[in-house]
């Protein structure tokens, strides 16, 4: 398989289905893991992380995932090709250009990966639409029993899974939530938000993970206690307070722009739309934050009914693939994609420079937007 | 800026304060931010964090049992020092041979716990296994008896006396 077999369209984590996908964009669980018997990476020499990728990639692509996997050497493949990768949420920017053997195994569906000497030996994923936890722990765990049954994990009854960063160390798990916060930033309520995760010991990080700013109102929120507190307890506690909870002062803050502010709305919604389908330049930057609003205003209309003139107006454009109706949730998921960097480059077939990609991506966007 | 309070660290916590009308600001170290009562609990980056705990004086006990500050790994040749700089450790065993130094970091970064509760590899050997069990129904226990749930306590010490059979 070649990565521009999937480069040109999401997948299906990205389809805009899933329970409670018009906020939360996906849900994704990690597990940190290490060999028994080995250093941790910074001790290793290039032979030893070449023989724990070997025996790991072995056990990997013998797994039954039911779909087809194949398998990438990070350090041997193209710095686009990687960036691709980070943009579409299977590797790790660390991963992408960290140093020595390195290599990733995926799922053709990425609804799977696993990162093979990233800063542990081993970090598997499962990623999927929408707001579905528990399922993404019942899979990993499946595979994690799996792989275990080929190679001993370095574990200890006190701490757990042993990590090279005491902060993963117990469970070595990452629950991670990608939520789309529009109104609560709108209506200036997203501090409020940002420091009660705080409080709680959540991490909020921006649409690309680790180092990254949140943008484009998207905000990824993930667990940092990994000690202590077992996988099913942080994941229920995700899935059945946190995250519902913050879905709900989401929609509250939509109702409230709808019943009390909806030139403030409309406005956002109208210039969003004016600038999309008019712009001949445009930076990523920009096109995340305009789609948001976009974003918003489908969803809005068709969960809660809205039907403002300017939501109307935007509902009754065609979007892209899907022709039959009005513009979809699945479109702009797919233009959020597809306009990032590594993508453009990737589907136009040559690296391009930023004022290239910028009329490239402005173009796409026009396209997809004025059928 | 330093602390207006204690005058010698830096002022990380900036507050405002508008009492009728009247702006109040204050500029205070986290330390003293915490003894007057600010709540803040902030997430320091690892590399701080480390350097912060590590750079405490080492205890009497410390000094006499022979500091891990200055202790290599005997499995990896890792130091303490190392750890500071790279914010990973060298082998899984550095966590038994750094443990003191390790721990303070470990319960900070996981809201005070300091073991193990969750998934067992099956593979672990079964007193491995054993002894993860026993730890966390001696846990329950003790939870169940701090809310007055004897009954649930009885049960817990039943299952308790079988796994040590």
């Amino acid at each position: 398989m070649k990565l521009t077999d999937i480069s040109g369209d999401i997948n299906e984590w990205l389809d805009g289905s899933g329970p409670l996908a018009d906020i939360v964009i996906s849900s994704r669980i990690r597990l940190a893991r290490n060999i028994a018997g080995h250093k941790f990476l910074s001790c290793c020499s290039d032979d030893e992380k070449s023989a724990i990728l070997k025996k790991l990639k072995d056990v990997l692509m013998s797994l039954e995932l039911g779909d087809k996997i194949f398998y990438l050497s990070v350090d041997k493949t193209p710095v686009l090709n990687r960036h691709f990768l980070v943009e579409r949420h299977l590797i790790s920017r660390h991963h992408a250009f960290g140093k020595g053997p390195r290599g990733v195994v995926m799922a053709q569906r990425e609804f799977f990966t696993a990162m093979i000497n990233e800063e542990d030996h081993l970090r598997i994923q499962v990623l999927k639409g929408g707001l579905q936890l528990s399922r993404c722990f019942e899979q990993i765990n499946r595979v994690d029993d799996m792989i275990e049954e080929k190679v001993g994990y370095a574990f200890s009854p006190r701490f757990g899974y042993l990590t090279a960063c005491p902060t993963n160390l117990g469970t070595g798990i990452r629950v991670s939530v990608m939520l789309h916060l529009p109104a609560l930033k709108m209506t200036g309520q997203i501090e409020k938000f940002l420091n009660a995760t705080r409080d709680m010991n959540l991490a909020v990080r921006g649409l690309f993970g680790e180092g990254t700013q949140a943008s484009g109102d998207f905000y990824q929120l993930s667990n940092q206690v990994a000690l202590g507190v077992s996988e099913s307890d942080i994941v229920a506690q995700f899935e059945k307070t946190i995250i519902p909870e913050i879905v709900e002062y989401e929609q509250a803050a939509r109702e409230q722009l709808l019943s009390k502010e909806p030139e403030v709305l409309d406005d956002k919604i109208s210039r969003a739309m004016a600038l999309l389908r008019n712009a001949h330049l445009i930076s990523s930057q920009e096109a995340l934050l305009l789609l948001s609003h976009l974003r918003m205003g489908i969803n809005m209309h068709e969960h809660m009914g809205a039907t403002t003139p300017a939501i109307k107006k935007l509902c009754s454009l065609r979007g892209g693939a899907d022709k039959e109706g009005g513009l979809s949730i699945a479109t702009i998921n797919r233009l959020f994609m597809l306009t990032q960097p590594a993508h453009l480059q990737l589907n136009h077939g040559k690296v391009l420079d930023p004022a290239h990609r910028d009329a490239l991506r402005a173009k796409i966007i026009r396209s997809a937007l004025n059928q | 800026m330093y602390c207006q309070i204690c005058q010698k660290n830096e002022a990380t916590i900036h507050l405002t304060e508008i009492n009728d009308g009247v702006r109040n600001e204050m500029h205070l170290c986290e330390q003293c931010a915490q003894e007057e009562g600010v709540a803040v609990k902030s997430h320091l980056p690892i590399n701080e964090l480390l350097a912060n705990l590590l750079a405490t004086q080492p205890s009497d006990d410390e000094l006499f049992s022979g500091s891990e500050q200055e202790s290599i790994c005997p499995h990896c040749g890792f130091t303490l020092d190392q750890f500071t700089k790279k914010a990973v450790l060298g082998c899984p065993y550095d966590y038994e041979v750094f443990e003191k130094s390790l721990l303070p970091l470990i319960k900070r970064a996981h809201d005070g716990k300091t073991s193990h509760r969750g998934k067992v590899p099956s593979k672990a050997s079964k007193d491995t296994k054993k002894q993860v069990e026993l730890m966390s129904l001696r846990r329950e226990l003790e939870t169940a008896i701090k809310s007055e749930d004897y009954e649930l306590a009885a049960k817990l010490r039943d299952k308790i006396n079988q796994f040590e059979k």
